[in-house]
């Protein structure tokens, strides 16, 4: 059975699962300077604007990214679950655990879409658009705060699909009974995924909702 | 030779008896087909290498027609508005397209495999994907230059690139999938390093190319999704104004500036230590002499990878820096010339007491170590603040990068290309014409680069399209140089590609080396290794006699 999926240039599937496993730490690490640049935007922008940043910061609603919060930390749980089970062999038990976080993570998106079209009726748009109740332009900093919002949250939404997809696929593989104690590498792999999309949450939500 | 006690022994260990040989990578499949769809990776080195040729092709044709524009003060063949497009054009095909990919893209995919004594890199579906991911971006870079081009240069500062009525989006998007390729490769590599080594092959029995395209691959995962974000960032902004750097929406220019020489910096050396690796082999091969140690090549590798994290502040001297930040960023740069010269001196003296065969590959080596030591003392002098005020944006800076990233990338690669050619092909190509154009290759270089930095020491600027005619006879001097540069390298292709027909057969090692990728056939065999080799030696080991090295790598 090993060895159908056993890649000739690997000797033992121990050896081709540490190769899966050390790529998809490398990949996670490549991601977060992804989002590192976008982060040192942020505190370049939040030094030379003092004041003026956090006020685009006002018009998020801290219940709602609380929420959110809490949603994802959840998720990360679930997925826990989920390797704990395909680990023990219950792959049943496992899908069904990949299939309630990507379900968390469509909640997370229907919140997430709630606040945005929030600001959408508020006028708190990226850049040119961006404009107060009377119609005058705000402050620069107040833009940029706005701007570097809808960028940072908006890439952060854009791995939450991706992270869905990737639960979604490994549900369906334990669903199937791909996935089993004897090979688990690609659960675990989408699970770290989901873990990094979660920990730059971690990072947004101070970043964009709790601190003034 | 040993070949024949070793193929004595095989029937032994090979289940399939005597005779059985198998064929070569380049006659195992013939069909197009069998190209395309290859997981090989020696077959996705060469569809990298036929491409990274066609783009240095490409970009030295766009620059022969900058150099022949700058001829005369005036307008000699372009317009001012074509000749702004033709430096861009010129910097984005030889800094993406070739050189960044040419060597980890076609010789690292080709030896690592075999230097670590596996049958394939770790991925091979990703490394297909990633050729065909640089293809594409390939295609929308080419396909940007035909709609509308672009003039901002190959850095794209802002504002003006968020403004030029040029494709500059495309572009951008062109070089955001480039780093994709680039990150599958680098990603492939680290991972093969750590997992595929064969048993007995320590990290210190390593050739030293390997300890290079790891640091390599580190810098680029770790650079490149910074660039990836800022030239999106600059994307969205041409196109829809997101204004990220747009002072009217409280943006600030300077801060591009900061993401993108985050990467771009780091980028120099995503070109040079791919080039380092070369020549550690080169030198050790063709003087028959062991490194003069070791692990000083291969942990100042390691040292430039780091340090040159920190030194992106010395190409914004003038962008408004306080001076502490300037002196700060001045220092760490110079860190870079410590780790350089921890090479050139370890290089040389490893030539030391060694048995010097001057082939081809050799020969590169010295303008190499020329070039390179002249290009880094330029680069301590533009590292200082108030020289640097000088120069800045000058053809000096254009003389500087060139002789140390160009000099240094286009000599090593044309070294490895004469180095690993019997490998790839199993053929010799023709020594004498080798070395001929080698030296035409160096005087054209020379002639093409030295006058710019007295021209830039004169003070004239760089991207412009006129100057005065006290430039001129300089000016005349690079054009020359550049046309007999362009020469010499299509001798050197003609000389190489008569050689892939018409060459003699090599052998499976023709330098005498003892580096692992020359244990196998060349060319090798679809698998790399008749079975799995066991290392019990270093890359190195110049003081056994070759059948006695051979046998320290059996069989398992």
């Amino acid at each position: 059975m090993h060895a159908s999926r056993l890649a000739e240039q690997f000797e033992t599937i121990e050896k081709q699962e540490h190769a899966a496993r050390l790529a998809m730490w490398v990949f996670l690490g490549s991601e977060t300077l992804l989002f590192g640049a976008l982060f040192a935007l942020y505190g370049a922008y939040r030094v030379m604007y003092e004041g003026e940043f956090v006020e685009s910061l006002h018009h998020n609603d801290v219940l709602l990214g609380t929420t959110n919060t809490v949603i994802l930390i959840t998720s990360s749980f679930t997925v826990a679950l989920a390797i704990h089970f395909v680990r023990a062999s219950r792959s049943g038990l496992a899908a069904l655990m990949l299939g309630v976080s990507t379900l968390f993570g469509a909640a997370f998106l229907v919140v997430k879409f709630t606040e945005y079209a929030a600001h959408v009726r508020e006028g708190v748009l990226p850049a040119g658009m961006y404009s107060l109740a009377a119609g005058q332009q705000p402050p620069g900093g107040a833009i940029i705060g706005a701007t570097l919002y809808w960028l940072m949250t908006g890439l952060h939404a854009l791995h939450v699909v991706a992270g869905m997809i990737l639960l979604a696929v490994v549900g369906i593989g334990c669903a199937r009974k791909v996935y089993s104690a004897e090979r688990y590498v690609a659960v675990e792999n989408a699970g770290l995924y989901w873990h990094l999309v979660d920990l730059v949450w971690i990072f947004l939500w101070p970043l964009f909702y709790l601190t003034d | 030779m040993s070949e024949a006690t070793i193929d004595a022994d095989l029937p032994a260990v090979d289940p399939r008896g005597a005779g059985a040989e198998e064929p070569d990578y380049l006659r195992a499949e013939t069909s197009v087909r069998s190209w395309l769809l290859t997981k090989d990776h020696k077959r996705i080195a060469i569809m990298f290498y036929a491409s990274v040729i066609v783009f240095l092709m490409l970009g030295g044709l766009f620059a022969l027609i900058l150099r022949t524009e700058l001829l005369t003060p005036e307008k000699t063949i372009i317009d001012a508005n074509t000749y702004n497009q033709m430096f861009t054009l010129h910097g984005v095909t030889m800094v993406w397209l070739f050189m960044i990919p040419a060597i980890p893209g076609a010789f690292g995919n080709f030896v690592l495999p075999l230097m670590l004594g596996a049958k394939d890199l770790a991925f091979p579906r990703i490394n297909l994907a990633s050729y065909y991911v640089y293809a594409l971006s390939a295609i929308i870079m080419l396909t940007a230059m035909l709609a509308g081009g672009a003039d901002t240069g190959w850095t794209f500062y802002v504002p003006y690139s968020s403004t030029s009525p040029t494709a500059v989006s495309w572009m951008g998007v062109g070089i955001f999938v480039n780093g994709v390729s680039s990150i599958m490769t680098a990603l492939n590599f680290i991972v093969t390093t750590h997992t595929l080594r064969a048993k007995g092959l320590s990290w210190h029995r390593m050739p030293l190319f390997i300890w290079s395209i790891y640091g390599t691959s580190v810098i680029i995962l770790f650079a490149t999704p910074v660039l990836g974000m800022s030239l999106t960032l600059v994307a969205l902004d041409h196109s829809f104004g997101l204004g990220i750097f747009d002072p009217r929406y409280g943006g600030d220019p300077v801060l591009f500036q900061h993401l993108f020489w985050f990467y771009s910096h780091p980028a120099v050396y995503i070109m040079m230590l791919p080039a380092f690796g070369v020549i550690s082999e080169v030198v050790c091969s063709f003087s028959h002499n062991p490194p003069a140690s070791y692990r000083a090549i291969a942990y100042s590798s390691l040292g430039i990878a780091f340090v040159g994290f920190f030194t992106w502040g010395h190409h914004m001297f003038v962008a408004g820096m306080s001076e502490f930040d300037a002196g700060i960023f001045g220092a760490l740069s110079m860190f870079v010339a410590i780790f350089s010269a921890i090479k050139v001196f370890t290089w040389v003296a490893t030539l030391r007491g060694g048995s010097i065969s001057f082939a081809t590959p050799m020969l590169y080596f010295l303008w190499f170590l020329f070039l390179f030591v002249f290009g880094g003392m330029t680069g301590v002098a533009v590292a200082t603040q108030s020289l640097d005020v000088h120069w800045h944006d000058t053809y000096f800076v254009v003389a500087h990068f060139h002789f140390i990233m160009v000099g240094g990338t286009l000599t090593s690669f044309l070294a490895a290309a004469h180095y690993w050619f019997p490998k790839m092909f199993g053929k010799l190509y023709d020594e004498r014409v080798g070395l001929l154009t080698s030296v035409a290759v160096f005087i054209g270089f020379v002639f093409t680069f030295l006058p710019q930095f007295l021209l830039g020491n004169a003070g004239m600027p760089r991207r412009y399209y006129s100057y005065p005619e006290q430039y001129q006879w300089l000016n005349v001097l690079s054009t020359g140089g550049a046309w007999l540069l362009g020469a010499g390298l299509l001798l050197t292709l003609a000389n190489l590609v008569i050689a892939l027909k018409w060459g003699r057969q090599a052998g499976p090692n023709p330098w005498g080396s003892r580096s692992f990728e020359w244990i196998t056939a060349s060319p090798p065999s679809k698998h790399n290794f008749e079975s799995t080799p066991l290392v019990e030696r270093s890359a190195y080991e110049y003081d056994l006699p070759e059948e006695v090295a051979r046998a320290r790598v059996p069989a398992r």
